[in-house]
């Protein structure tokens, strides 16, 4: 084996280019004149928004282009060896410089065994005599910490949950003992108490095995948290460079700093900074620099032409000619303070009472032998009432039941138990058995705009179904209220005539946006509205959210898995484990303590954009595919779980004061001292 | 019509659009343009080879054969060209609300189609036909109703995919009737998979059409029609081959013609056709 | 697991009931029952009544169906109205041919397919893939008459390699079938070779374009060991339920093929008893044609279920 020097960069890219053809015969760059250079042991973080040109980058550092790229200049070297030669790449590939995929669930290939896959990189890569392959497998799997190694390679990759087939993904990747990794957003899609599991492993065998990553991510969280060195990517180029403490405290170009603005704060109740516009679709870009058609600094300069990689004012190198300017950018506490809603004494406008939904479908097999119906709803005992004007925010991980409440508000799942009134009357529990002039009342907006937007539909066909429907307007009114809809949601009325696939996501989102408010309803329920959207377009959707209700008075329900984005809009707060409320009161109070176990372990798990901030690990991290019949819902994986009680009894509803409720056995005495201690 | 210039784009949907086009032209056309009577015996003339007067020769009983092939295909296409949009239809209305109603009626109905479909084709076409006869008033109905039944497969799959989404979801939250949610959401996103469906069922109905005349149980002598032209030319094969020629090119092309249109659609709508199964 | 399966079986059987019970419901609504046909100008006063009364067409139909049922059960399809024997032996002759020739085209085609299909697939649209597409649909949608018809006039008149029709009874030992069974195999063959390797091309290109082989790329795997290890497995699954559809048309759906080459197969006499309205001869072929299409699908699923680990294992998080 051929061992570079120290003067040979393990990872070396230079001036590389890569792009396509389009159908019109032009060469539209994907990744521009790219300069990176990785050095054994090091940590090196690429930070980029959708279409940046980050994974790309990635994939071509192991030689790999995806199907219709081709290499337009420059050169990728890995310990001296050329990755674009073809020879010789094969062996490295997996051996030495290994990849740890975005989403191993589809990574992995479903039908070979996890031993098999890990033995076969062994086969491959390592030196060991096969008659030791067996015992190192289940090595590797409990060095990635992996429950009961021994028992897990002979499972099949979709027995796993997600935070375990990526930890397997990197056993893989170690089992070539791998002088780097290129690590292709690893935890997103991860539960955040997963992600954060994940995140240490891999800090861990970085500082323990001197391996050098490649971290690709969109999340600056994550970034900071293992990373030593950052560069940001724009459309297709690095535009910042430098150490993650000067790119992440002191960034100073523009496109950085608005990134890290646009990220919500978790200890305050802000609204993140908005970033104006859109990146240019992959390809198109012009002379000058990419940034500044969104860019606030901009000047005539900076259109025409393409400015170099610069030592920048807060150190590293910067590719921006206002970069003595962009340090005086707001950052990210810059925000606006959210203002608290004034609540008037009157009634809730929606209420909740003891709510219990089940998915349970019975078969024809079951109805013959009489199976028992579903003992442990996914749903079961949500109670809460919604003030005129307020927002509450449902946070929980993936399923805590969250979206499934805010359907059978909706009346699109009929509750197995419970009753849902608006405003005093009580409303039928499905759909087609409810009034229409009660259904324009609540307005519900999805995750997906690329789902919830029928995509053969052009957006004025969209908001007409309900102006049409609520309001029975057509023609000419029905197109002035278009066009003002979309004024409010900061969109022109020449997109009307447009198809959703012509729009961007965030563009999307805003004409979902649209649709909800289009009915002037009086509850809005969001369902992980901006999860699909990059965190900058997010800023911008939770800033129109929080314009729009505050205009109208719109109360709203906000499902988000994000703590940071419930903390900038909502007043109150639930938190959910497994369909069951945890823990719910004024956002202060859910924010601060003392907390319900579950809620302690979720703070504790968020990434803040910081090399300084280090999370908490403190939920077992199993993952569990339903509730327990009996109990507390979070007694596997409680930090505090006090014993038999925990498994047998349903928890007590502690009452705090001003309406923030603890469901847990630990008095919240007890709890506030245990979580006032280091 | 974007889908029409994606579909001539590729050269089999360029090439297919071309035969089928001729086709329906020759059927409309034929009776003005035919050189002979399709049924004008000439003893003389048995087994005439190719020639001037008989560009495509003459049959067992003398007739022109360039005649009968140019009218073999009017009584297929006309019944054909009138079942398939029934079969498309009924089958589509009745998978589309399977599909969106789901539960009870759902199961109960698949089985039954799953029934109809366990029966071989031949069979159910035959009790029909042996009783009431196979004049274009038995045949439309009974290919429209066979031919239907595969269709609400195919359409409660493309329902049951595009019910799962969001935006149908939306529109159910805002209360808008299941007839609304049927012709503004759902069908404009399930009306390519019924498209490609249609073409294809096309083309088996042909496939059956012509299947019945050769057997004997279809179209009647002394009517030209392909399949039995065919059939009849089989025993002279060794001294007549060019009788059974003419026939076997017309209905070949026409068939290929079609199904190359269908797989142009297909891919220009992004579907995988190579799913779909016959009967 | 257990469940399921048994969900299948129970759903499997419900569907054979239903046609057997479509079947029978309509050659009971066909006008005239055998004895007419028996009978044919005599039947009329006191011989039709009498032989209505000796084939028990007197009961109600639904007694009649039932009874029907029961014997088909076990396996006793009652005596067929033409010629007096027992329909199951009748059956027994036919299905035994039918089956020869299903094998031969099975054995010839499911392997050509599956090779041709991956082949298709991972050179997609070279110069292979182009020509077996293309050829795919010719196969595929040429009328099995019109194929024969050419077959017959090239090998069999014109360079008279092979005879062009079958001359056996229904009883004749097997060997009686050759050469005349080569060219039905071969139409045969033609139509569902097609329509497996257009399946398996399919599914062959969707694999190959999935994420975890281009992980096993970057995995450094050999690019052969790729496709036999990490595609084929999940490529091949979805040619499970199209050879089952196959394999169901040809229990079933031959007919014309065995009408032009003469083969005393299940086809032929599908044909000869709707003509000689041997109604109890076509109750019995419609049961037999409609358990095997199930059950072959039936098989199918359990195979996939069996074969396909996504499907075969439960979650289980821990």
């Amino acid at each position: 084996m051929k061992i570079a020097g120290d003067d040979v960069p393990l990872i070396g890219i230079t001036d590389l280019s890569v792009g396509f053809t389009t159908r019109a015969g032009v060469v539209a760059p994907v990744l521009r004149n790219i300069g990176l250079v990785v050095r054994r042991g090091e940590t090196v973080g690429l930070v980029g928004e959708s279409g940046s040109g980050k994974s790309t980058l990635a994939l071509v550092a192991m030689g790999y282009l995806k199907a219709g790229l081709r290499v337009l200049g420059g050169g990728v070297r890995f310990a001296g060896q050329d990755m674009l030669a073809g020879d010789g790449v094969a062996a490295i590939r997996g051996g030495r410089l290994a990849l740890i995929p975005q989403n191993a669930g589809q990574a992995l290939t479903p039908t070979i065994r996890i031993g098999a896959q890990i033995a076969e990189a062994l086969r491959l890569h390592s030196t060991l005599p096969r008659a030791d392959h067996a015992a190192r497998v289940v090595e590797l799997l409990a060095r990635v910490r992996l429950p009961t190694p021994g028992a897990l390679v002979t499972r099949y990759p979709h027995e796993l949950s997600g935070g375990q087939q990526q930890r397997v993904a990197i056993a893989m990747a170690l089992a070539g003992e791998p002088e780097a990794l290129l690590l292709d957003e690893p935890t997103t899609g991860l539960d955040v108490t997963t992600q954060a599991h994940v995140l240490e492993l891999l800090r861990d065998l970085a500082a323990s095995s001197g391996m050098a990553m490649v971290y690709v991510s969109h999340d600056l969280g994550a970034v900071a948290r293992v990373c030593a060195r950052v560069a940001v990517m724009y459309a297709g180029e690095i535009v910042a460079e430098g150490s993650a403490r000067q790119i992440l405290r002191t960034p100073s170009h523009p496109y950085a700093r608005g990134l890290i603005a646009a990220i919500p704060v978790l200890g305050e109740a802000r609204l993140p900074v908005p970033l104006d516009g859109r990146p240019p679709a992959p390809g198109a870009v012009g002379e000058g620099c990419s940034f500044a058609p969104r860019c606030g600094l901009a000047e005539a300069g900076c259109l025409t032409a393409r400015g170099a990689l610069v030592p920048a004012p807060g150190g590293g190198v910067v590719r921006c000619r206002r970069a003595d300017a962009a340090v005086r950018l707001p950052m990210r506490r810059d925000g606006a303070l959210r203002l608290a809603l004034e609540f008037d004494g009157g009634g809730g406008v929606l209420g909740l009472d003891a709510i219990a939904v089940s998915y349970a479908r019975r078969s024809l097999w079951d109805q013959i032998t009489r199976a028992p119906r579903d003992a442990a709803p996914v749903v079961d005992g949500i109670t809460l009432t919604l003030r005129p004007g307020e927002t509450i925010g449902l946070v929980g991980e993936s399923g805590s039941g969250k979206s499934t409440i805010l359907k059978s508000i909706a009346g699109l799942i009929g509750p197995l138990r419970g009753s849902i009134d608006l405003a005093g009357v009580a409303l039928a529990p499905r759909v087609a058995q409810r009034d229409v002039g009660v259904l324009r009342r609540v307005q519900l907006i999805f995750q997906n705009p690329d789902e919830s937007l029928n995509p053969r539909q052009t957006i004025a066909e969209i908001l007409a179904q309900p102006l049409g429907l609520y309001f029975g307007l057509s023609g000419a009114a029905l197109r002035a209220r278009s066009i003002e809809l979309l004024a409010q949601v900061r969109l022109g009325g020449h997109y009307l005539d447009r198809l959703p696939a012509q729009l961007s996501g965030g563009e999307k989102q805003r004409v979902a946006v649209a649709r909800a408010f289009a009915a002037d309803p009086d509850v809005v329920l969001c369902d992980e509205v901006t999860s699909a959207l990059d965190v900058s377009v997010q800023a911008a959707v939770l800033g129109l959210l929080d314009d729009l209700r505050r205009e109208r008075r719109t109360a709203c329900i906000f499902v988000s898995h994000d703590l940071g984005v419930v903390r900038a809009l909502a007043d109150r707060v639930v938190v959910l484990y497994q369909g069951r409320i945890c823990e719910s009161g004024p956002a202060d109070a859910v924010y601060g303590l003392p907390s319900h176990p579950y809620t302690e372990a979720l703070l504790g798990a968020v990434l803040e954009p910081d090399p300084d901030h280090a999370p908490r690990l403190l939920a077992a991290d199993i993952v569990e595919h339903g509730p327990p019949a009996r109990g507390c819902a979070f007694q596997n994986r409680c930090h505090r779980r006090l014993g038999g009680i925990c498994a047998t009894d349903a928890p007590p509803a502690h009452e705090i004061g001003d309406g923030h409720v603890i469901r847990c056995h630990i008095p919240p005495a007890t709890l506030a001292a245990a979580q006032a201690a280091p | 019509m974007g889908v029409l210039r994606r579909m001539l784009a590729r050269p089999s949907g360029a090439i297919g659009f071309a035969f089928v086009l001729l086709h329906l032209a020759a059927a409309v056309l034929s009776p003005w343009l035919v050189p002979y009577e399709a049924t004008a015996i000439d003893a003389a003339l048995m087994f005439a080879p190719p020639d001037a007067a008989h560009w495509l020769g003459t049959d067992q009983l003398g007739r022109d054969i360039l005649t009968r092939t140019m009218l073999g295909g009017r009584e297929a296409l006309l019944v054909t060209l009138i079942a398939t949009p029934l079969a498309v239809g009924w089958g589509a209305l009745v998978g589309i609300h399977l599909g969106l109603a789901g539960g009870r009626l759902d199961d109960v109905l698949m089985r039954v189609v799953d029934a109809v479909l366990a029966l071989p084709w031949i069979l159910k076409m035959l009790v029909i036909i042996v009783t009431f006869g196979a004049g274009v008033t038995v045949l439309v109905p009974t290919l429209a109703f066979f031919y239907g039944v595969p269709v609400i497969r195919v359409a409660r799959a493309a329902t049951l995919g595009v019910v799962a989404r969001d935006f149908i979801s939306a529109a159910r939250a805002r209360g808008h009737r299941p007839g609304a949610i049927v012709r503004r959401e759902l069908l404009p996103n399930v009306l390519d998979a019924l498209m490609v469906e249609g073409a294809m069922r096309w083309s088996w109905m042909l496939l059956a059409f012509s299947s019945l005349s050769f057997l004997g149980f279809g179209v009647a002598p002394p009517t030209p029609d392909w399949g039995l032209m065919i059939a009849d030319s089989r025993s002279f094969m060794a001294i007549a081959p060019w009788a059974a020629m003419a026939p076997v090119l017309a209905l070949s092309t026409l068939i290929i013609g079609i199904n190359f249109v269908a797989d142009a659609l297909a891919k220009a709508v992004g579907l995988d056709r190579a799913l779909n199964a016959p009967h | 697991m257990l469940r399921l399966v048994l969900n299948r079986l129970l759903l499997g059987l419900v569907t054979v009931a239903l046609a057997s019970a479509i079947i029978f419901g309509a050659v009971e609504a066909l006008p005239g029952d055998a004895c007419v046909a028996v009978l044919q100008r005599d039947a009329v006063g006191q011989r039709l009544a009498n032989c209505r009364h000796d084939l028990g067409l007197d009961r109600p139909a639904l007694t009649r169906y039932l009874g029907w049922a029961a014997g088909a059960v076990q396996g006793d399809l009652g005596v067929s109205a033409g010629s007096g024997r027992p329909i199951a032996a009748l059956l027994g002759e036919r299905l035994r041919n039918t089956l020869l020739l299903a094998g031969l085209t099975l054995a010839v085609g499911v392997p050509l397919a599956l090779l041709l299909g991956v082949l298709g697939g991972l050179r997609r649209d070279g110069a292979l893939d182009i020509v077996l597409s293309t050829g795919g649909i010719l196969a595929m949608t040429i009328p099995e008459f019109v194929s024969a018809t050419v077959l017959i006039f090239v090998f069999s008149i014109w360079l008279g390699w092979v005879p062009g029709i079958v001359v056996a009874a229904p009883g004749a030992p097997l060997a009686d079938f050759f050469p005349g069974i080569v060219l039905p195999v071969a139409v045969l063959t033609m139509v569902m070779t097609a329509h497996i390797l257009r399946t398996i091309r399919s599914s062959v290109i969707e694999v190959m374009a999935s994420d975890f082989v281009r992980m096993a790329v970057l995995k450094g795997v050999p690019y052969a060991r790729i496709v036999w290890r990490h595609a084929l497995p999940s490529a091949l699954l979805p040619a499970i339920n199209v050879i089952a559809l196959t394999i169901a048309w040809l229990l079933g759906g031959v007919v014309v093929v065995e009408k032009v080459f003469n083969y005393p197969g299940l086809g032929r006499f599908m044909i000869d008893s709707i003509t000689e309205r041997d109604l109890p001869v076509v109750q019995a072929l419609a049961l037999l044609v409609a358990s095997v299409y199930v059950g072959v699908n039936l098989a199918a699923d359990l195979l996939t279920l069996l074969l396909d680990p996504r499907l075969r294992t439960h979650r289980a998080g821990g």
